[in-house]
C-alpha cells in the first residue's frame, strides 16, 4: 500500500513524503521557506525530477514545491480521487448496422495517466458512448482493443494480426470496421492493409486525432463520428483512412489506404492523397463521393486475407554525398530489400552506382521512388537514369516511398524471384500507381498570393 | 429601489402577496446597509504584461487591429477533467451548439494561436514579471510551475482552453488599518476579442489571443462598492510600479466577486474601468438579495425543488393571428411558439431584481444566451400589461395550457430546436430560483446592471498541460529578481505624506516607473520633494497634453537636468524650461540628435553678474518710462516680465525681485515719492 501512495515520487521526493507519513491524495498544509501552500498530492510523473511534490489546489491548479524548501507538512486528511470517464451502455438498435472498432493506441476520449503525464484512452462502448453520443445515431457498436501502442511502435506483428482480425470480423458478418489508429505512422498502415487484405466487402476506416481528444478543440470526435458514418453507410468497400480536411470544422475527407500521406507534424488537416484526389468528402449530412471508381459494398463475406511479410527491407532516402559504404552496409546486414528515394525523376549520384550494382548483383531488390512525392519516376529523360535502370533499379512508377517500401516488404515475404516480385509490385493492388495523374491531384497553394488571400478570407460552404 | 407594486399585487394575489422588502438606493446605501446584508466581495484583476512577444509562441505582443486576412470555423465539445467530471459551463456551452469563427491576420497569428501546433516554452521576461509581482504581493512562490489548460467552451480561445500556471499562492497587501488577503497570482494567455454573437453564430477577433497576462486573485475581504474599487486601484498601481505592464483600454480588466448572506459568489466578468465597479456590485447584491426574496415567496406558496411544477406547450396555434410584431414574424417564418407554465409563479416575475430590471430578464438571458435566440425580445410572460399580446391572446394560450391565474407563463419563439433548448432553460431557471441565487458568471452592462454571461465554472475546468514539462523556477533566479524589487506603492505613499507631496500627485507617483528616480532626486541631489513630484507628475502631463513625449526622457537625462538646479545653475524655472525646450527641440528633430544636458548647459551657461543684472534692469526701467501704466504696479510687473524671461532659467525669481524693488526705489520721480512712502 506505501509503495502506491508514493506513486511517481523517487529518492528525495519519497523520503520527505515518507518523512512527515504523508503520501498521494493526502490533503496538506505545506511549509516551506517560499510560503505555505494548501491542496492535494497529486502522483508525480515518473519522467520528472525527484526533487518537487506536486498538489493540486483547490481552485485546481497544480504546483510543484521544491523539497529542499519544505519545513513541514501536516496532513488534514485524505481525498482519493479515481478518474472515470461518463460511462453509459450503448444503445443497441436491430435496424442499425454492426460496427467493430478496433483499438490501436490512438485516443479518442482519453484520460490522464499520472505516472507519465500521458493521456490514456478511453475505449469501451459505454465510454465511447459517454464522450460520443452520436456514434449510437449510425450504428451498434462493438469495440475490440487490439494493442495500446503509440503509432511509431506499429510493426509487422501488429499488421499480421489486424489484418487476422479483420478477416475474421467480416466472416462473422459485421457491415464495417473502423480502426482507431494514432496518425504518425497511420498511412504505412493503412497501405500495408491494403495489401494484405484484398477484396473486403465492406468498408474498414482508419482514423485518428491529431489534436488529442482531451481538449474541447479536438478533432477526435469529428473524425470518429464520420468514420463510423463512413463504416456504417458509406458504399466504398476498401481500406480507407478518414481524417479532418480542410483548415476548419466543416468535414473529413476520405483517403485510399495507398495513396495518403501524413503532411505536417501537428495540422488537423495533415492527411492529404498524394497525387490524385480523395475519394469523398464526409460531413453530418452524409458522403459526397468525389469520384466512382471504388470497390463497391458486397453482400457476400468473402476477402483474401495475405499476411507475408518479409521484415528484411529498408528505405533509404538519397541525399547528395551519399557515400557508396551505406549501400554496402545494407547488403552485408542481408537485408534483401531497398527502396530508395531519389531526387527529381528518380536520381542517385555517380559514386554510388557501383554499390547499387554490388546489391542487385546479390539478388538484393531495388526500386526506385521519389523525393518529390508528386510526380512519376521518371528514369529515360536524363542519360543518368538510364544508367541507374542499367544497374538493375526498378522505377517503381508514381509508388508514394512509404508504400513502395510496405509493398516490397509483403511482396518479398511471398516470393524472391526477381520477375515474379517485379510483376507484384508493379501491378497496382489499389491505385498505388496510377494510370493517369489528373490536373487537380497536385495543389499546394502558395500564402500571401492574392487569389489564395481571397480564397482563405472566407470560410467555404 | 422599491418596487411600488405591493398594494396592487396583493389585490392581485390576495394570501400570496409579495412581501416586498425595500432596498435603499445606490445613494442611501450605507456601509452598516452593506454589514446587514452580510456582503462579501473579492477581485479578479488581470494585467497584461509588457513583453515583445506572445506568452506561448513567438507572435509579436500588442498590435491589435480589427482586419483580417483569413477566417476559420471551430466547434468545442466539453472533455472530462483532470479528475473525470465535466464542468457545468462546458456542458452549457454545448448546449449552445454554436458555430465560432475566428478571424486571423498574419502579422499577429500563427498555427499556435489556432491550437494546430503545440506550445512553445513561455516567455521567460514575462514569468520574470510575474515572480516580481508575486513577491511584491507577499506571496508564497512555486518551485515549480505547471501548465494547467482552463477549459473555456464559449470559443473565445480557438483550443477550448486557456494555458494558465499558479506562480504564487497566499499573501497580503495592506488597506486603510487592515490587510486584504491575495489568494493567488497566476500568468496565462489573454483571450480572443468578441465581435459579434448573434443566433448559433460568434465571431472572434484573434489579435489578442494570447497576449501574457497575469491574475491576481484577492479573498472576499472587502465589505461596500467603494472598498472594492479602492483596493482594485491599489492592485493596478501595484502593477503598473513596475513599469513592465500594458497600459491603455483593456490592458487591465477585472473580475468581481459578489456574495451576501445566503446568496452565491456571483462573478461579474471583464470590467474594464474601477469607477464601473461600485454601482455593479451594488446591482448585484440587490440582486441577490431579491432572488432569496423570491424563493422565500415561493415557499411561503408551496414551491420547493421537488414540488415545482412546469409544463411545455407548443401554443403557435392559440397565436396564430396575433398582431404581436415578433410573434407574427416568427408564425410568418413557420417557427414555433413555445410557451412554459410556471406554476404558482404569478406576479413574481414583475419582481424588481436591479435597477430597472426585472427578474424575468433572467429567463430572456438564459434563452438568449442558451438557446441562442438572440434577437430581443426573445420572449413575453404573463405577468406584461396586455400591450405586447392581447387579453385574448392570452386567453387562448391559458386555454391551450390549462393556466390558473396564480401561474405564470412564458412565451418563446424560434425554430424547434431552439424553442426546445429555451423551454428547457426557462425550467432550469425556475427550478433554480426554488434555490435561491444560480452559479453564474455575469457580464457588466454599462447602466450597472448585469447580465447572465455562464454558468459559474468550477474547478473541473482545471486539466494539466500535457504538452509542456514543468518548468523550474531556480533559488538564484527568484534571488536576482528579490534583490532588484522596488519598494512597493503603499510604503512610497506613506513616505510621499510624510514630505508633503502633493495629494493627487502622491499614488500616481508611487506607481509611476518615475518613483525610483524620485527617491534619487530627493536623497542624493537634495531636490525639494514637492518641486520634484510636481515635475515628474503634473509637469509632465502638461506635456503630453501639449503634444510633447516626456516619456522618451530617460531617468539620466531627467537626472542631469535636476543637477544643474542641485548646482544652483539653473533655477527651477530653468529646470521646467528646459524640459520644455529639449522636448520641443526632439519633436521637430525626430533624429533626437539634441542632447539634453547642452539645452541646459546653454541655458546655464548664462549666468549673470550682479551688475549685469543691475544693468539690464536699469536699462528696463529706462526703456519702459515711455510707456503709460496705469499705475506703479503695472509697471512692476512689466519690468519683471521683460527681465524674468530674460534670466528665469538661472537666477532666482527672489533675487530678481529684490533688485528691481531697489532699483525702482531709486529712480521712483520725485511727485510719487510720498506714495512709495
Amino acid at each position: 500500500m506505501v509503495e502506491d501512495r508514493l506513486k511517481g515520487y523517487r529518492n528525495i521526493s519519497r523520503d520527505v513524503l515518507s518523512k512527515y507519513k504523508v503520501g498521494i491524495w493526502s490533503d496538506v498544509e505545506i511549509e516551506a521557506t517560499n510560503g505555505r501552500f494548501r491542496g492535494l498530492i497529486l502522483p508525480r510523473s515518473e519522467t520528472a525530477d525527484d526533487a518537487h511534490i506536486v498538489i493540486k489546489l483547490i481552485t485546481g491548479y497544480n504546483i510543484g514545491i521544491a523539497t529542499a524548501t519544505i519545513t513541514n507538512i501536516t496532513e488534514h486528511g485524505r481525498r482519493e480521487v479515481q478518474y472515470k470517464i461518463a460511462e453509459q451502455e450503448f444503445p443497441t438498435d436491430p435496424n442499425k448496422p454492426n460496427i467493430t472498432l478496433f483499438g490501436t493506441g490512438g485516443t479518442i476520449a482519453s484520460r490522464l495517466d499520472y505516472r507519465t503525464g500521458a493521456v490514456i484512452p478511453a475505449f469501451s462502448p459505454g465510454e465511447l458512448y459517454g464522450s460520443v453520443p452520436e456514434l449510437a445515431d449510425a450504428c451498434n457498436l462493438r469495440t475490440e482493443k487490439l494493442y495500446g501502442v503509440f503509432s511509431e511502435n506499429m510493426g509487422p506483428e501488429q499488421y499480421i494480426k489486424l489484418a487476422e482480425k479483420i478477416g475474421e470480423e467480416i466472416a462473422k458478418g459485421v457491415d464495417g470496421i473502423v480502426i482507431g489508429h494514432g496518425t504518425d505512422t497511420m498511412h504505412h498502415t493503412a497501405a500495408i492493409l491494403t495489401f494484405m487484405v484484398q477484396n473486403p466487402p465492406i468498408p474498414i476506416v482508419m482514423v485518428g486525432s491529431q489534436r488529442s481528444s482531451d481538449r474541447p478543440s479536438s478533432d477526435a470526435a469529428l473524425n470518429l463520428i464520420k468514420a463510423v458514418k463512413v463504416a456504417a453507410e458509406g458504399d466504398i468497400a476498401e481500406i480507407l483512412v478518414c481524417m479532418y480536411g480542410p483548415t476548419s470544422d466543416q468535414y473529413d475527407l476520405l483517403h485510399r489506404g495507398t495513396r495518403v500521406r501524413k503532411m505536417h507534424s501537428s495540422y488537423r488537416s495533415a492527411f492529404r492523397t498524394i497525387g490524385d484526389i480523395p475519394l469523398a468528402m464526409v460531413d453530418l449530412d452524409g458522403i459526397h463521393e468525389l469520384r466512382d471508381d471504388y470497390h463497391r459494398r458486397r453482400d457476400d463475406r468473402e476477402v483474401s486475407i495475405n499476411t507475408a511479410f518479409e521484415e528484411k527491407v529498408t528505405m533509404v532516402y538519397y541525399y547528395p554525398n551519399m557515400k557508396p559504404d551505406i549501400i554496402d552496409a545494407i547488403v552485408e546486414k542481408g537485408y534483401r530489400g531497398i527502396v530508395i528515394a531519389g531526387t527529381g525523376l528518380g536520381h542517385i549520384n555517380k559514386p554510388i552506382y557501383e554499390a547499387v550494382k554490388r546489391a542487385t548483383d546479390k539478388g538484393v531488390h531495388v526500386y526506385m521512388t521519389v523525393q518529390t512525392l508528386w510526380g512519376y519516376v521518371q528514369m529515360y529523360v536524363y542519360e543518368t537514369g538510364r544508367e541507374i535502370m542499367e544497374l538493375g533499379v526498378v522505377p517503381a512508377a508514381n509508388m508514394l516511398p512509404e508504400v513502395a517500401y510496405m509493398k516490397l516488404c509483403w511482396t518479398l515475404g511471398q516470393t524472391d524471384d526477381r520477375d515474379e516480385v517485379r510483376r507484384i509490385m508493379l501491378t497496382p493492388i489499389s491505385d498505388e500507381i496510377t494510370d493517369r495523374e489528373p490536373y487537380n491531384g497536385y495543389l499546394i497553394f502558395q500564402g500571401a498570393i492574392p487569389e489564395v488571400q481571397e480564397f482563405l478570407r472566407t470560410i467555404k460552404r | 429601489m422599491p418596487p411600488d407594486v405591493t398594494a396592487e399585487l396583493s389585490l392581485l394575489y390576495g394570501a400570496y402577496a409579495l412581501m416586498m422588502k425595500p432596498f435603499k438606493s445606490y445613494e442611501d446605501m450605507t456601509a452598516e446597509d452593506y454589514t446587514a446584508i452580510g456582503l462579501k466581495c473579492g477581485l479578479e484583476v488581470h494585467q497584461q504584461l509588457l513583453t515583445t512577444r506572445k506568452l506561448f509562441c513567438r507572435c509579436p505582443a500588442g498590435r491589435y487591429g480589427s482586419d483580417y486576412d483569413a477566417e476559420i470555423l471551430r466547434h468545442m465539445r466539453p472533455t472530462l477533467s483532470e479528475l473525470g467530471e465535466y464542468d457545468g459551463t462546458a456542458l452549457m456551452e454545448k448546449k449552445t451548439r454554436k458555430n465560432i469563427h475566428y478571424r486571423l491576420h498574419r502579422d499577429t497569428v500563427c498555427t499556435y494561436d489556432i491550437d494546430d501546433t503545440p506550445p512553445f516554452f513561455p516567455d521567460p521576461y514575462a514569468i520574470d514579471i510575474a515572480l516580481e509581482l508575486s513577491l511584491q504581493l507577499g506571496l508564497g512562490i512555486v518551485s515549480e510551475i505547471h501548465i494547467a489548460r482552463k477549459q473555456y467552451l464559449d470559443g473565445s480561445i480557438p483550443a477550448g482552453f486557456q494555458r494558465t500556471a499558479i506562480i504564487g499562492v497566499t499573501g497580503s497587501i495592506p488597506y486603510l488599518d487592515r490587510r486584504i488577503g491575495i489568494t493567488q497570482l497566476s500568468i496565462e494567455e489573454d483571450s480572443c476579442r468578441e465581435v459579434s454573437d448573434i443566433g448559433h453564430d460568434r465571431i472572434y477577433l484573434t489579435d489578442r489571443l494570447g497576449m501574457p497576462l497575469i491574475e491576481v486573485v484577492t479573498d472576499p475581504d472587502m465589505r461596500t462598492p467603494q472598498e472594492l474599487a479602492e483596493v482594485c486601484q491599489v492592485i493596478r498601481w501595484l502593477c503598473r510600479s513596475t513599469g513592465k505592464v500594458r497600459t491603455g483600454y483593456g490592458a487591465a480588466r477585472q473580475d468581481v466577486n459578489v456574495s451576501v448572506e445566503g446568496g452565491t459568489r456571483i462573478e461579474i466578468k471583464g470590467v474594464p474601468q474601477i469607477t464601473r465597479i461600485p454601482l455593479l456590485v451594488y446591482n448585484e447584491a440587490m440582486r441577490q438579495c431579491a432572488l432569496l426574496h423570491i424563493r422565500d415567496t415561493l415557499k411561503q406558496r408551496g414551491i420547493t425543488k421537488d414540488t415545482l411544477n412546469c409544463t411545455t406547450h407548443d401554443v403557435t396555434r392559440a397565436v396564430y393571428r396575433t398582431p404581436y410584431g415578433p410573434i407574427r414574424t416568427a408564425v410568418d417564418l413557420g417557427h414555433r411558439v413555445k410557451c412554459v407554465t410556471l406554476h404558482g409563479f404569478a406576479e413574481l416575475l414583475n419582481y424588481t431584481t436591479q435597477e430597472h430590471t426585472i427578474f424575468a430578464k433572467e429567463f430572456s438571458d438564459r434563452v438568449r444566451v442558451i438557446a441562442c435566440l438572440t434577437e430581443l425580445p426573445n420572449m413575453v410572460h404573463s405577468d406584461t400589461a396586455s400591450e405586447q399580446l392581447s387579453v385574448r391572446d392570452w386567453k387562448g394560450i391559458r386555454k391551450r395550457t390549462q393556466a390558473g391565474d396564480n401561474d405564470a407563463l412564458i412565451l418563446v419563439w424560434g425554430d424547434e430546436a431552439d424553442t426546445t433548448t429555451a423551454c428547457q432553460e426557462i425550467i432550469i431557471r425556475a427550478t433554480e430560483a426554488t434555490i435561491g441565487v444560480p452559479n453564474d458568471t455575469r457580464q457588466a452592462h454599462k447602466d450597472g446592471t448585469t447580465g447572465f454571461e455562464r454558468v459559474l465554472p468550477g474547478a473541473e475546468r482545471m486539466y494539466p498541460d500535457t504538452d509542456l514539462p514543468p518548468i523550474t523556477i531556480d533559488a538564484d533566479r527568484l534571488e536576482g529578481i528579490r534583490s532588484q524589487l522596488s519598494t512597493p506603492p503603499w510604503d512610497r505613499q506613506d513616505r510621499y505624506r510624510t514630505l508633503n507631496v502633493p495629494k493627487e500627485s502622491i499614488a500616481p507617483l508611487s506607481a509611476s516607473p518615475r518613483a525610483n528616480l524620485f527617491e534619487t532626486l530627493i536623497d542624493e541631489l537634495k531636490i525639494d520633494p514637492v518641486f520634484a513630484a510636481v515635475v515628474l507628475m503634473q509637469r509632465f502631463k502638461c506635456f503630453s497634453r501639449d503634444g510633447l513625449h516626456p516619456e522618451q526622457l530617460t531617468d539620466q537625462q531627467i537626472q542631469s537636468v535636476f543637477a544643474a538646479l542641485a548646482q544652483n545653475k539653473l533655477t527651477r524655472r530653468g529646470v521646467v524650461r528646459a524640459f520644455r525646450w529639449h522636448l520641443l527641440a526632439t519633436r521637430h528633430n525626430q533624429d533626437g540628435a539634441i542632447d539634453i544636458a547642452d539645452v541646459a548647459a546653454d541655458l546655464a551657461e548664462k549666468l549673470y553678474s550682479q551688475d549685469e543684472l543691475n544693468f539690464m534692469i536699469t536699462q528696463t526701467l529706462e526703456q519702459s518710462r515711455t510707456i503709460e501704466f496705469p499705475d506703479s504696479g503695472a509697471h512692476h510687473r512689466f519690468v519683471i516680465g521683460i527681465v524674468m524671461r530674460e534670466v528665469g532659467s538661472v537666477v532666482e525669481s527672489a533675487t530678481v525681485l529684490r533688485l528691481i524693488e531697489d532699483a525702482m526705489r531709486s529712480h521712483q520721480p520725485q511727485d510719487n515719492q510720498e506714495e512709495v512712502a
